[in-house]
């Protein structure tokens, strides 16, 4: 039996190798065969073989703004109408936290309310601080945002801010509402399933072409792209904790003769409360990310000076810009992080008044007020003065300037060694199969992996990228991704099996990792071009900082979570620290590390399209030719063909991970 | 005596877990256990018939996997039972309504749970006052009637601590108050101390006991311990394989067994705890002279050591005071060793 399996392990590398090298040749030679069988439809798709898909989708668009009608008003006003209901909550907002409210219009407006002061928006930000974890998470975020007003970042960041408050609760109740939905209806949560899948997996530049089309340049349809980019996670993380509320409370609650309503709002969404909480954490994180990249129509705030400054290429501003968003986004994860791991309540013996129990709230009143007030005697309580503002630009600029003139050589050369060994000719392989062979090769693929099922699904999906004519573009994005997944790999696996073995390196790591993660995508982007320029190789270096968590991250986790008795049993057999290593944790640890793996693919194709900005050829820069030219058939079906990627990635490494747990037995 | 009219029964329940359950009763009525196991279908609950008069406490005892919590859940209609009738009063709670099953458990039912079930962002008073809440009961009044029973459990002075601030033990009176509040005429309680450590959950026992003295509910308690079952019940029904296998008080479960799985259980049984007076004395008026009365509802446990240390034999007494039997030493030695045991 064990020699069967060795011969059948074997065979299964033996024909994966075959493959290998058939794929190889064909990759060094089929061009030119091609040209000498005068058969140019291998290499490049025939056009009778198209279908076209955008010109549908984008006539498909503006019938549905310009004449499609549901009979009482048309799909314009219905749009208009969601556009005025954003607006109200998010005018007021920004009126509350950076505008003042004032009545009439233009040069008639006359002031009726000061914004708040930038001191009391630091003090009721500290103050939460305060109430949700401790002391020094109140100066923390203070300080935080005491950053902002002194290096001159205050009204771009209250900007960002007031999308992000009316944002939040649109995300959290929207995904509240569908989550519940989805826990109480399985079929709604089998429909919903496959959209939240694509969803997530769509680039984010996808969605902001019909949103542009459709609601128009602006803030408001910043927020709409802001909201559905934000809230796939809060409907999955509600109906994973409605479902894990423990089936006795539940029991509980039907016990006593609560009706449908007062099961879900008083048992169960409050018994899943903590769980909840995570979920409204990725919410505001995720809606940071979005109101940054939102900024391309219209957001405005730090995410419009990031990109003004990368498009004038203007270092200081853009690293100015980038640093307040560094800032804003970790005072923001911290303090809703405590939030979600606030203890539960204690009791308290003494019968208290309203003020005792709400002292932060009425303190926060208190200073709200007497700042308003102080503010309109003195105007640097209401405004940070901007005599006192400290730039950083000039010392940005500078240092970058430094570094270009002093290490010119060294940055050039290494980014000149990395294109010719590495990029260049993985670039070339990729680019020089022959597109049926790529087909066969996937659907065989998924066919090994995980039956008929997969490969049909990998079939179907590749052949919608060669259909639409994106194939090229498909295969620079598939080298791009694939060189960033492969170095992010080489980095990110050692320090996560490093954090594993060792706890001081643990802390740091970690550390590290989890501001890695907090912050949106578009910061990678400002070093990197300011140190080597726009083109592939920053693309790379930018995909490999974003990709670079979770890689790190299952691989620590996957060793740690190895039973201890089987690490003693190779202690016991006598195994040294590095056999212990290569022979028991890394192969146990290995469909965790593949699980990575998988989730470093998503990330770098997520960052993949917004590193467009700096000049890659591939499905990200024709999303985003798409979104300068509003062309909505264009963006969605490029769009959708990354998602065909990834899709194709994540189930064929899943099935893999999957089969080599079985044969491991731990699944 | 005259038995007390029945509260509780189910008549025929079936629950059978899997596709098609309801298509192979329809087909077979009675199905064997090998002929759900081929279909596919679990067989949580098999014909279970049991009747629950007023004011008793009956145990439903069984090993994890017999389908006890199954059962149980069929009586409150938590699981709807595959076939049969659930007769509260006489009314078939399977043909209620969901308005009318909503108004039942707000007014009637009360259940005690394993794990406790409490919410854990509320207090005590609010947990407690929560199924009157829930009914709309105006909030003083709610938490009057929490406080009662709080007090009832012996938890006054506690009612603002929230459930993650107290003990199990502790906890676990939480819920037994929070079942109280809304007075229900059944009480359901369901392995309500198997999560606790033995020491309390012998102290809950008693506290148990002392509270049916009180209250005089009409209970049906779910466990596995054969002793806690004992201890409590009025009378015991075993279930195994989804079939309730015997029904009986416990003395009657020591004394005649139904099968040989029973049997395992009373074996370990000291049957000095379960044999009353009555049940080994000499029929008949004392021959000799006695040393004294013992009551014939007397467990032996209670009365070995005085009926031993005497040479002569006691009277047994009924209920009324008459004099029905004797006992002497010798037999309740014989008892309290396992020696000849009647059978």
């Amino acid at each position: 039996m064990s020699r069967l399996d060795q011969l059948g392990l074997s065979r299964n590398a033996m024909l994966w190798l075959l493959l290998f090298v058939v794929t190889f040749v064909l990759a060094q030679v089929s061009k030119d065969l091609a040209k000498e069988m005068d058969a140019r439809w291998l290499m490049k798709v025939p056009r009778d073989l198209r279908i076209p898909m955008r010109g549908d989708i984008s006539d498909f668009m503006s019938w549905l703004v310009e004449s499609a009608s549901f009979g009482l008003f048309t799909f314009t006003e219905l749009t208009r109408s969601i556009s005025w209901l954003i607006e109200q909550p998010y005018d007021f907002v920004r009126a509350l936290v950076i505008e003042g409210f004032v009545r009439g219009q233009g040069n008639e407006a006359v002031q009726v309310l000061p914004s708040l002061s930038w001191l009391a928006v630091a003090f009721v930000v500290a103050a939460m601080g305060h109430y949700a974890g401790s002391w020094r998470l109140a100066i923390f975020v203070g300080l935080c945002f005491l950053y902002l007003a002194v290096f001159g970042q205050w009204d771009s960041a209250m900007i960002t801010l007031s999308s992000i408050l009316i944002a939040v609760p649109f995300g959290v109740g929207g995904g509240l509402l569908l989550g519940i939905a989805g826990y109480r209806w399985p079929w709604f949560d089998r429909l919903m399933t496959p959209v939240l899948d694509l969803m997530q997996t769509v680039p984010i530049f996808a969605y902001l072409v019909p949103i542009l089309f459709l609601f128009g340049f602006g803030p408001v349809s910043a927020l709409i792209a802001t909201v559905i980019y934000a809230m796939p996670p809060m409907v999955r993380v509600t109906t994973l904790a409605l479902h894990n509320v423990p089936s006795e409370i539940r029991e509980f609650g039907k016990m006593v003769g609560c009706t449908r309503r007062q099961m879900t709002w008083r048992v169960l969404v409050p018994s899943a409360l903590p769980s909840l909480m995570v979920g409204v954490n990725q919410v505001i994180m995720l809606s940071l990310n979005m109101v940054i990249i939102a900024s391309m129509i219209g957001a405005g705030g730090l995410g419009y000076d990031v990109l003004t400054s990368l498009r004038r290429l203007d270092i200081g501003a853009g690293l100015e810009a980038g640093v307040a968003i560094v800032v804003l986004a970790i005072a923001l994860d911290r303090l809703s992080q405590a939030f979600a791991n606030r203890p539960p309540p204690e009791h308290s013996e003494r019968q208290l008044n309203a003020m005792q129990r709400h002292p932060w709230l009425v303190t926060c009143l208190a200073v709200i007020l007497g700042t308003g007030l102080v503010g309109l005697l003195l105007p640097a309580v209401q405004q940070y003065p901007a005599g006192a503002e400290i730039t950083t630009g000039a010392f940005w600029e500078n240092l970058v300037r430094w570094i270009n003139v002093n290490f010119f050589d060294q940055l050039e050369a290494s980014k000149t060694f990395m294109l010719v060994n590495f990029m260049v000719p993985v670039k070339r392989f990729l680019l020089g199969l022959p597109w049926p062979w790529v087909l066969v090769l996937i659907t065989f693929a998924g066919w090994q992996l995980g039956g008929f099922r997969l490969a049909l699904l990998c079939c179907a999906l590749t052949l919608f990228i060669l259909v639409n004519g994106l194939w090229a573009k498909a295969m620079v994005t598939v080298y791009l991704c694939g060189v960033s997944v492969i170095i992010a790999c080489i980095i990110g696996i050692p320090i996560g099996v490093l954090a594993a073995e060792n706890d001081r390196a643990n802390r740091i790591v970690q550390a590290f990792i989890d501001t890695l993660q907090t912050l949106p995508s578009f910061v990678y982007l400002i070093p990197v071009v300011m140190l080597f320029r726009v083109g592939d190789f920053s693309a790379m270096i930018a995909i490999i900082l974003y990709a670079l968590a979770p890689a790190v991250r299952y691989a620590a986790h996957g060793i740690r979570s190895i039973d201890p008795q089987l690490i003693e049993a190779g202690i016991v057999s006598g195994c040294t620290r590095r056999q212990l290593l290569m022979r028991i944790k890394l192969p146990l640890a290995l469909p965790e590390i593949m699980l990575g793996i998988n989730q470093t693919i998503m990330l770098a194709l997520s960052m993949l399209v917004i590193t467009a900005l700096v000049g890659t050829r591939d499905l990200g820069q024709e999303v985003y030719i798409a979104l300068t030219k509003a062309d909505t058939g264009r963006g969605i079906v490029a769009g959708v063909s990354v998602a065909c990627i990834a899709i194709i990635a994540d189930r064929l490494i899943a099935a893999a991970a999957q089969r080599k747990k079985r044969r491991l037995g731990l699944a | 005596m005259q038995p007390k009219p029945v509260k509780l029964a189910c008549r025929n329940v079936w629950k059978l877990f899997g596709e098609g359950a309801d298509r192979l009763l329809a087909a077979r009525p009675h199905p064997e256990l090998s002929e759900i196991h081929a279909a596919g279908l679990i067989g949580a609950v098999r014909d279970a018939n049991i009747e629950i008069r007023e004011g008793e406490i009956f145990v439903i005892m069984g090993l994890s996997g017999s389908g006890k919590s199954t059962l149980v859940r069929c009586l409150s209609r938590l699981i709807e039972p595959t076939a049969g009738e659930i007769l509260f009063d006489g009314q078939d709670l399977l043909r209620a309504s969901e308005q009318e099953m909503i108004e039942l458990r707000r007014h009637k039912m009360g259940m005690v749970f394993q794990h406790f079930a409490l919410l854990p962002h509320l207090s005590v008073l609010q947990n407690v006052s929560f199924p009157l809440d829930v009914q709309g009961v105006p909030r003083a009044e709610r938490e009057a009637a929490a406080r009662d029973v709080i007090e009832l459990v012996g938890l006054k002075g506690r009612e603002s601590y929230f459930p993650r601030e107290l003990s199990g033990g502790q906890q676990q009176r939480v819920g037994i108050a929070r079942s109280l509040a809304v007075k229900p005429e059944l009480w359901f309680l369901d392995e309500p101390f198997s999560a606790l450590d033995p020491l309390i959950r012998r102290e809950m026992q008693d506290e148990f006991l002392r509270l049916q003295s009180v209250l005089h509910k009409t209970i049906v308690f779910i466990t596995h311990d054969f002793e806690e079952a004992i201890r409590l019940a009025d009378r015991i029904g075993i279930m195994k394989d989804g079939e309730v296998i015997q029904v009986a008080s416990p003395e009657e479960l020591v004394l005649s067994p139904a099968n040989d799985y029973v049997a395992e259980f009373t074996k370990h049984i000291p049957r000095a705890k379960v044999l009353t007076v009555g049940s080994i004395m000499q029929p008949g008026p004392p021959t000799d002279e006695v040393a004294g009365e013992v009551s014939a509802a007397a467990r032996i446990e209670d009365v070995a050591d005085r009926v031993e240390a005497s040479d002569q034999p006691h009277a047994v007494i009924d209920e009324d005071g008459a004099v029905v039997g004797s006992i002497g030493g010798q037999a309740v030695v014989d008892v309290l060793v396992g020696r000849g045991a009647p059978r």
